[in-house]
C-alpha cells in the first residue's frame, strides 16, 4: 500500500460523506471493536474502500493500517476496487448449483466477456457470484441491482441484465 | 410494562382477529416474486369493494412453500392462494365480498395445497414457525396476542436462574446449529462461572448454502429469537447480548432492528424489565461474508472487529469468550424453541421427537423436489416422508438420488436410506450431520463427484488459512476432485484422495477444515461407483 500520512490530512471533511462517516465512528465512540461496522458504512457511503479511505479509518480509531487493511481484504463483503455501474450477482449456493447456476454464470460470462468478481471494461456491468442468498426456495437466483429473480433460465437472466444496462434499473 | 399491560395488548389484539384479515407474505422468496406489490394491489381491491372498515389487509413471515409465491391467505378461513399475481389479486376479494360470483372466476382459484389438509402442512409440527406467516413480523404487538414475551414474565417473576437451567435440560433441547451439544449443559456450564461480564451471543450467521431457516425465522418472528435471548441472558447471568447476522441478509437485519426498537419502546428490553432487578440490552452486528465465522471462535474475533480466524478451544466460549468474559453462543433456532419450552414446559417439548434427539428441526427444503420452501417436522420424521410426501417428489419424472443435509460440513444420504429417522446420532451414522437444516434433493442426473467437488471449492475459498491441513489440504482435494472429474486420475489417485481426506479431518483447527472432507467421504461412500466410472473409464 503506498499510504503516506500526506493522505489523511488531505481529508478535510469537506465530502459530506467523510462528515457522516466520522458521525458513525463517533456513535462507537471511536472504538476499534467497531471496526467492521464502520467499514460497512464507509463502503456504504463510498461505494468501495479506497486505500487513503483505509487509512482514515485507521488513524481516526487508532488502528495500525496492516489491521485496518487485513480485516478489509478478510471479509468478501468488502471490496477494494471500484464497481461496475450495474451488477449482477449470480447465486452459487447448492440449491442454485443443483439447478444450474454453473451454467447460468459461464453464459454470463461467455455474454459480456467478463469472469466472475470482475467488472467489464467499459465499467458498465460488474459480474459477481454469491455463497447463498437464501433464496433456495426460488432457485436458481440472481439479482439484478438489489432486486432479487427468482426461477432464472439463461434466457430471463440475459433479458434481465440488458434491460438494466440499456433502461437502468 | 407489568403482566396486566401485556394482556391488556394482547386482549386489544384479539379484539382485532375477530375481522376478516388477507395476510400476505412479504419476506424470503415471495418478496422476490412480486409480494409488495401484489399486497399494494390487495388493498387498493379491498377499498374499491368498500371493504374498507371490515377487512384487513397485512403482510406476514414465511409461510412454507416458497416455490409457490407468492402467497396469500385469507383468515379466519385459512384459505391459501399460491402464484397469486397483481392481474388476478384483486379475485380474492371477490371470493371474500360475493362468493357466488366466486364460481365464475376462472383466473385464481384456491391453491391444491390447503393448510389443513396437504401433506406439505399436515405432516408439520410448528414450534419455532408457530407465529411464522401468522404475524406482522414489523408489530409486537401481534407477538404479545399470541402469548409473547409471557416466557419471559413468567421466568423473571416466578423461577429462579437455577429452574430455568433446569427446565432447559430436562426438555432435552440440543443446539439446533448442527453438533447438537445439550442447551441445557452449556447454559449450566456459563452459569458457573463467575465473572463481572458475561455476554450472550445468538450466531444468526447462517453460511451454509442451501439454508435458509434462520434468515426465515428472523425475518418472519424477530421478537422469538430476541425473548429467547433475554431468558438466556437472566439464566447465565448476562446483561449484553450480541445477534450477529449474515450480511447477506438485509431484510433480516430490518426486521430484528425495528423488533429491537420496539421491545426497549415497552421496556422488554433494557433495564428492570418486568419490575425486576434484571436488565438486558441486545446490539447486533453485521456480518461481512466469512463463512468460517459461524464457528464460535471465529464469530468471537469478529465481533470484536478483528479477521474472522477461529482459535484452539479449550479454553471455551463458556470459560472465556468475548473480551475472556464467559460467553454464551447458540444458534437463532435453538433460542427460538426457548420461550415455547418455558411456556407449555419442560416435559410437553420433551414428548415431541426421539429417544436423544428431542422437539421439531426446521428444514430448508430444496434442490430438485417439487415442492421447495421451509418445514418444521418432529425429529425422528423419515426423509422418505419430507421428500417423498411433503416435497412431492423429483420434478421431470426423474428419481431421486441422494438428500444432502448439513451443506459443506455434512454429507449426501443415498435414496435407499431414506427410511432412516431424522436425528443427530442417525444422520451421523451416515456419514452426514444434521447440520444447520439444509436438504437439498439431488436427482439421477446428478454427479456426485461434482457436488464433492462444489463443496471443496467452496470450503478452499472459505479456508481462514490460520492451519495448514486446512488452507492447503482443501487445495489439494480440490485439484484432485478436479482431475478426477476430469477423467484424468487412476485409482492411486482414489487411495490418495481418502489418505488426504483423513488427514484433513484429525488435524485441522477448528470445524471448517475437520468437516471439510464429509462430503468426499459420504459420497466415496454411498456412491463411489460414481468416482470409478470416471477413473475407469
Amino acid at each position: 500500500m503506498s499510504i503516506t500520512k500526506e493522505t489523511v490530512k488531505t481529508h478535510p471533511s469537506s465530502d459530506k460523506r467523510f462528515r457522516m462517516l466520522t458521525a458513525t465512528m463517533k456513535r462507537y465512540q471511536y472504538s476499534p471493536d467497531a471496526l467492521i461496522e464502520v467499514l460497512h458504512q464507509a463502503q456504504e457511503l463510498f461505494g468501495y474502500l479506497e486505500e487513503d479511505l483505509l487509512l482514515y479509518i485507521a488513524h481516526s480509531l487508532k488502528l495500525p493500517p496492516s489491521r485496518v487493511y487485513g480485516v478489509a481484504t478478510f471479509y468478501h463483503f468488502f471490496s477494494l476496487k471500484q464497481k461496475g455501474a450495474h451488477t449482477c450477482v449470480v447465486c452459487m449456493g447448492t440449491a442454485c448449483y443443483v439447478k444450474g447456476a454453473a451454467n447460468l454464470l459461464a453464459t454470463l460470462e461467455g455474454k459480456y466477456q467478463v469472469k466472475a468478481g470482475e467488472t467489464t471494461s467499459n465499467n458498465q456491468l460488474s459480474l459477481v457470484t454469491a455463497r447463498c442468498l437464501g433464496a433456495c426456495g426460488i432457485a436458481p437466483a440472481v439479482v439484478v441491482d438489489g432486486n432479487v429473480e427468482g426461477h432464472q433460465t439463461t434466457e430471463s437472466a440475459i433479458h434481465r441484465v440488458e434491460e438494466c444496462l440499456h433502461y437502468g434499473s | 410494562m407489568d403482566l396486566e399491560e401485556l394482556k391488556e395488548i394482547a386482549t386489544r389484539e384479539h379484539q382485532k382477529q375477530n375481522k376478516t384479515c388477507i395476510r400476505c407474505c412479504t419476506v424470503g422468496g415471495c418478496l422476490s416474486a412480486n409480494a409488495l406489490e401484489v399486497k399494494e394491489h390487495l388493498e387498493e381491491a379491498v377499498n374499491k369493494a368498500g371493504l374498507g372498515g371490515k377487512v384487513d389487509v397485512a403482510g406476514v413471515g414465511c409461510m412454507g412453500l416458497c416455490s409457490k409465491g407468492p402467497l396469500v391467505r385469507v383468515d379466519p378461513a385459512g384459505t391459501l392462494y399460491d402464484r397469486v399475481t397483481t392481474e388476478n389479486a384483486s379475485e380474492i376479494v371477490n371470493f371474500i365480498s360475493n362468493v357466488s360470483r366466486s364460481e365464475n372466476s376462472q383466473s385464481l382459484s384456491p391453491s391444491s395445497y390447503q393448510p389443513d389438509k396437504h401433506p406439505f402442512f399436515t405432516k408439520q409440527l410448528k414450534v419455532v414457525l408457530e407465529n411464522s406467516g401468522k404475524i406482522d413480523p414489523e408489530k409486537i404487538e401481534e407477538y404479545i396476542a399470541a402469548d409473547g414475551y409471557l416466557g419471559l414474565h413468567q421466568v423473571l417473576r416466578e423461577m429462579t436462574p437455577e429452574l430455568v437451567i433446569e427446565t432447559i435440560s430436562r426438555s432435552g433441547l440440543r443446539g439446533r446449529g448442527g453438533a447438537g451439544y445439550p442447551t441445557g449443559l452449556k447454559w449450566a456450564t456459563v452459569a458457573k462461572e463467575q465473572n463481572e461480564r458475561t455476554f450472550v451471543i445468538c450466531n444468526a450467521d447462517e453460511g451454509d448454502p442451501g439454508a435458509f431457516m434462520d434468515r426465515s425465522v428472523l425475518e418472519s418472528d424477530p421478537h422469538r429469537v430476541i425473548e429467547g435471548m433475554a431468558i438466556a441472558a437472566y439464566a447465565v447471568g448476562a446483561s449484553q447480548g450480541y445477534i450477529y447476522v449474515r450480511g447477506e441478509y438485509p431484510l433480516a437485519i430490518n426486521h430484528l432492528q425495528t423488533a429491537i426498537r420496539q421491545a426497549k419502546r415497552l421496556g422488554l428490553l433494557g433495564s428492570q424489565i418486568f419490575e425486576s432487578t434484571f436488565d438486558f440490552k441486545i446490539d447486533i452486528r453485521i456480518g461481512a461474508g466469512a463463512f468460517v465465522c459461524g464457528e464460535e471462535t471465529a464469530l468471537m474475533a469478529s465481533i470484536e472487529g478483528k479477521r474472522g480466524i477461529p482459535r484452539p478451544r479449550p479454553p471455551y466460549p463458556a470459560e472465556s469468550g468475548l473480551w475472556g468474559c464467559p460467553t454464551l453462543i447458540n444458534n437463532v433456532e435453538t433460542f427460538a424453541n426457548v420461550s415455547t419450552i418455558i411456556r407449555k414446559g419442560a416435559d410437553w417439548f420433551a414428548n415431541i421427537g426421539t429417544e436423544k434427539s428431542k422437539g421439531t428441526k426446521v428444514f430448508s427444503l430444496a434442490g430438485k423436489v417439487n415442492n421447495t420452501g421451509l418445514i418444521e417436522v418432529p425429529m425422528g420424521t423419515t426423509l422418505q416422508q419430507i421428500v417423498a410426501e411433503m416435497g412431492d417428489g423429483v420434478p421431470d419424472g426423474k428419481k431421486a438420488k441422494a438428500v444432502q443435509t448439513g451443506g459443506p460440513s455434512g454429507g449426501c444420504i443415498p435414496a435407499e436410506m431414506f427410511n432412516t429417522p431424522v436425528d443427530y446420532e442417525s444422520l451421523a451414522q451416515l456419514g452426514s450431520i444434521m447440520g444447520s437444516g439444509g436438504a437439498i434433493v439431488m436427482d439421477e442426473t446428478t454427479n456426485m463427484v461434482d457436488v464433492a467437488r462444489f463443496f471443496m471449492e467452496f470450503c478452499m475459498d472459505e479456508s481462514c488459512g490460520k492451519c495448514i491441513p486446512c488452507r492447503a489440504g482443501t487445495v489439494q482435494l480440490y485439484q484432485l476432485l478436479t482431475k478426477i472429474r476430469e477423467g484424468k486420475s487412476s485409482l492411486a489417485d482414489l487411495e490418495q484422495l481418502e489418505e488426504l481426506c483423513d488427514m484433513v479431518k484429525y488435524t485441522s483447527l477448528c470445524g471448517l477444515g475437520q468437516s471439510a472432507p464429509n462430503p468426499v467421504l459420504s459420497t466415496l461412500r454411498h456412491f463411489r461407483d460414481d468416482y470409478l466410472a470416471l477413473i475407469l473409464n
